[in-house]
């Protein structure tokens, strides 16, 4: 055993890396869930994402127009399930679940031409000097882009539900859509944005997984990320800045078990592969097991139909 | 119809009778398919509720439209049109709380507040709009009297200032003190226009329904208390669960075959508890529930219907009824081993649906089908199925709570005469309610549950609403001559 062979430094920056693609599909889930609906299709839409990115930027050797196929891939996928779920009324569970596995079709289809090619590399921000820095360097200005909006993203989310009107709208939507709709606000409308919205932050995580984390497109590269993306935002207790908290937790734990194998210590890997799951169940127990649904601010028309009724 | 400056007018009607529909037109929720309203001699059509708001309307739902997880500051912003900064609403809500003796904390979350405080967050929310006209509908189904004193005291003042309320309640009583003018709408018309004070709670009953109202008449000497009597209740005690509940002391009484029995008291004062401990949703700690001189206080709902003891609690969506089940679903649910409506686990749809089709025929369910979800019919019309659904499986005793809350003339006159009906063939009923004059209309003895104890039970010809409103009020310490 030799834990040395860790470095803290290392270890913090590719946790942050390895973090990012379910940071930002739960991100995006959270706000789909804030206004009240549950969209069981995030694997569906990661995976989307990550094929449609990776053929553009091999294609087009643009990493811009890689991230913004991404987003509008995972995008439109959301859009079918708004669709089918705010007009059509449709069942939530079901059409999300369906939505997954479309998803994983989908991109096996349009990916088989691309197993195993390598994409060009993602560039990084320059912060000169900064980046040479002893300590701070490594762990702050080491990062490609992405890493960065993918926090600026959070801070925005935060702000947005929080501080503004429209965020305020979108949770009141999620709260109690019969009576946001007695207000005179228009339910469908909000929700599909905050649909797309979901399926944009999705698609872009996996866009993450295949252009920058492996890189490289293998069918069904995701491997439940989309799910633990679902069960973080329940963990973050629906609350922005908790959903770091949780993405670092998973990211950790999944390195971990990495790292441990590497430095030869004897536990049957499968205990580790299962930790970040465990970890992510016992949590979710222990947050279900408040009863004051108030203090967990889980959304009160989460996963309902609306039906304009007046 | 029309409305002027500074008025509380009235509006009247019978469930479905279309006053929803002609407020939310007012309000801009749904639009009128001919004619025109005019508001301060302009047309006025809203096409949205935030139109309407912009115009001057402003309206408190039945049901409150309020966001449980959110605070009264955010649920107020978001009835405005352009709301103010937060510190600066926060002020405003303050200073109009106190300007109409509504006080409210802007930062409290809403799902922790009582009925009467959240009905609070929408007046202000209203009137932080300076609105010119205020529509109420229903206000005080949920409210204590305490609190809908309140609220009349605060309506009285905005009238005073120029604002003109649309006061739309079942309660007759309640518009004869409070409202100068009603307009009577009857199947979507309007059918006259009067001053309530000058009729009488009847009479503008009989304007409503269009036929005269038969008021439930009891059969004098009902209910000798000679022998044993069918059910006793010994010493109940209960904690309550919910933190805002009323923990049950040693409530006892005792009911004869063939009587109704009566028990008063302002909601919130362990009624919904006394319920629970009756029908065996929750055991309670102590004491005796005797029928026919078996214990039942350790039995399940079930095992008491069996042995004769049926229920319908307040609440009809969620508590009597499923609301997203159908009506024969809904009376398969308490009636089953009664009415045997299930073989070996095997449900008999064809028996469960002539059972509903007979409650539907006898007791006047205005539905079009049996197969309809219960939460598609009107408050009136399902509280009649709900009765009819036990009352149609031969009850010993039947007890009910706010049989008539929320129902109009019509109906609740129907319900009363049924469990009066049902007392005459020999069965005994316990009906809890908060409308003294039901009481005394259909209970033969009547006693008063205050701070979860309960008064000494006495008969009916001794009692007059005085004498039960002081009941009502005082606990059983500062009361021992009258009660005893």
């Amino acid at each position: 055993m030799d834990f040395a062979a860790i470095n803290p430094l290392i270890f913090f920056s590719t946790m942050v890396a390895a973090s990012i693609p379910v940071l930002l599909a739960a991100l995006g889930e959270l706000v789909v869930e804030k206004s009240g609906v549950l969209n069981l299709g995030v694997e569906g839409m990661m995976i989307i994402g990550a094929v449609c990115g990776f053929i553009t930027i091999y294609n087009t050797g643009s990493p811009l127009f890689g991230v913004l196929a991404s987003i509008v891939a995972g995008g439109l996928l959301a859009l079918i399930f708004g669709i089918l779920t705010q007009v059509l009324h449709s069942n939530q569970v079901a059409t999300g679940l369906a939505l997954t596995l479309f998803g994983l079709g989908l991109s096996a289809l349009i990916g088989q031409p691309f197993a195993g090619i390598k994409p060009p590399t993602f560039p990084k921000p320059d912060f000169g000097f900064l980046s040479d820095l002893p300590v701070l360097g490594q762990l702050l200005f080491k990062y490609d882009y992405l890493v960065y909006l993918a926090f600026i993203l959070v801070v925005g989310v935060s702000y947005f539900l929080n501080r503004t009107r429209a965020g305020l709208i979108l949770r009141s939507i999620g709260e109690n859509h019969d009576a946001a709709h007695a207000l005179g606000y228009n339910v469908v409308r909000v929700r599909l944005a905050a649909i797309m919205f979901g399926g944009g932050c999705a698609g872009l995580g996996g866009g993450y997984l295949a252009m920058i984390r492996v890189p490289q497109w293998t069918e069904g590269m995701t491997a439940g990320v989309g799910w633990i993306a679902l069960a973080l935002v329940v963990f973050a207790s629906w609350r922005p800045y908790r959903v770091i908290l949780g993405a670092f937790l998973f990211g950790g734990v999944t390195l971990l078990q990495l790292n441990l194998q590497a430095v030869g210590i004897k536990i049957n890997p499968a205990y580790l592969s299962m930790a970040p799951y465990i970890i992510t169940i016992v949590a979710l127990v222990v947050i279900s097991g408040s009863s004051n649904r108030l203090s967990t601010l889980a959304p009160g028309s989460l996963g309902r139909l609306f039906y304009k009724t007046m | 119809m029309s409305l002027e400056e500074g008025e509380i007018c009235a509006l009247l009607g019978e469930n479905g009778s279309g006053k929803s529909t002609l407020v939310k037109m007012m309000y801009g929720l749904v639009k009128p398919d001919e004619g025109e309203m005019i508001f301060q001699s302009r047309t006025y059509l809203p096409s949205n509720p935030n139109e309407a708001r912009s115009a001057g309307i402003a309206m408190v739902f039945q049901h409150f439209s309020l966001f449980d997880a959110l605070t009264v500051a955010e649920n107020i912003a978001l009835g405005m049109v352009d709301p103010p900064p937060f510190n600066k609403l926060s002020r405003e809500i303050e200073e109009k709380g106190k300007a109409y003796g509504l006080s409210l904390n802007p930062d409290s979350m809403v799902g922790t507040l009582s009925a009467g405080e959240r009905q609070r967050v929408e007046i202000i929310r209203c009137l932080l709009q300076n609105p010119k006209i205020l529509i109420m509908d229903e206000p005080t189904s949920v409210l204590t009297p305490q609190e809908a004193n309140v609220l009349f005291e605060a309506l009285r003042n905005l009238a005073a200032e120029g604002t003109t309320i649309l006061y739309i309640s079942h309660k007759l009583e309640e518009i004869k003190t409070l409202c100068s003018r009603a307009t009577i709408l009857r199947a979507g018309k309007v059918v006259a226009t009067c001053n309530p004070e000058e009729k009488s709670a009847r009479q503008l009953a009989e304007m409503m329904v269009g036929t005269s109202i038969v008021t439930p008449k009891r059969t004098e000497s009902q209910g000798n208390r000679n022998g044993q009597p069918l059910f006793r209740v010994e010493n109940i005690e209960k904690e309550s669960s919910s933190n805002f509940g009323t923990s049950l002391r040693e409530v006892s009484f005792e009911v004869w075959q063939g009587e109704v029995f009566g028990i008063g008291g302002i909601a919130g004062n362990g009624q919904d508890e006394l319920m629970e401990v009756l029908s065996g949703e929750n055991l309670p700690k102590g004491g005796t529930i005797m029928l026919n001189g078996h214990d039942l206080a350790r039995l399940n709902p079930n095992e008491r219907r069996k042995r004769g003891l049926l229920f319908a609690p307040e609440q009809r969506v969620g508590h009597s009824a499923a609301g997203e089940m159908s009506l024969t679903e809904n009376a398969y649910l308490t009636a089953a081993d009664r009415k045997e409506l299930s073989q070996a686990g095997i449900i008999n749809w064809s028996r469960t649906a002539e059972f509903s089709q007979t409650i539907i025929k006898q007791f006047d369910v205005r539905t079009p089908g049996t197969d309809n979800f219960a939460q598609s019919l009107s408050g009136g019309n399902l509280q009649k199925f709900v009765i009819g659904r036990e009352i149609l499986q031969n009850p010993e005793l039947l007890i009910v709570n706010q049989p008539t809350w929320g129902v109009d003339a019509a109906a609740a006159a129907s319900i009363r005469q049924k469990l009066i009906d049902l007392a005459d063939s020999g069965a005994a009923v316990v009906v809890i309610s908060q409308d003294i004059d039901e009481l005394l209309e259909i209970s033969d003895y009547i006693s008063v549950l205050s701070g979860g104890c309960l008064s000494k039970a006495r008969p009916v010809q001794e009692l007059s609403r005085e004498d039960i409103g002081l009941m009502m009020g005082a606990s059983r310490e500062s009361l021992p001559e009258a009660v005893a």
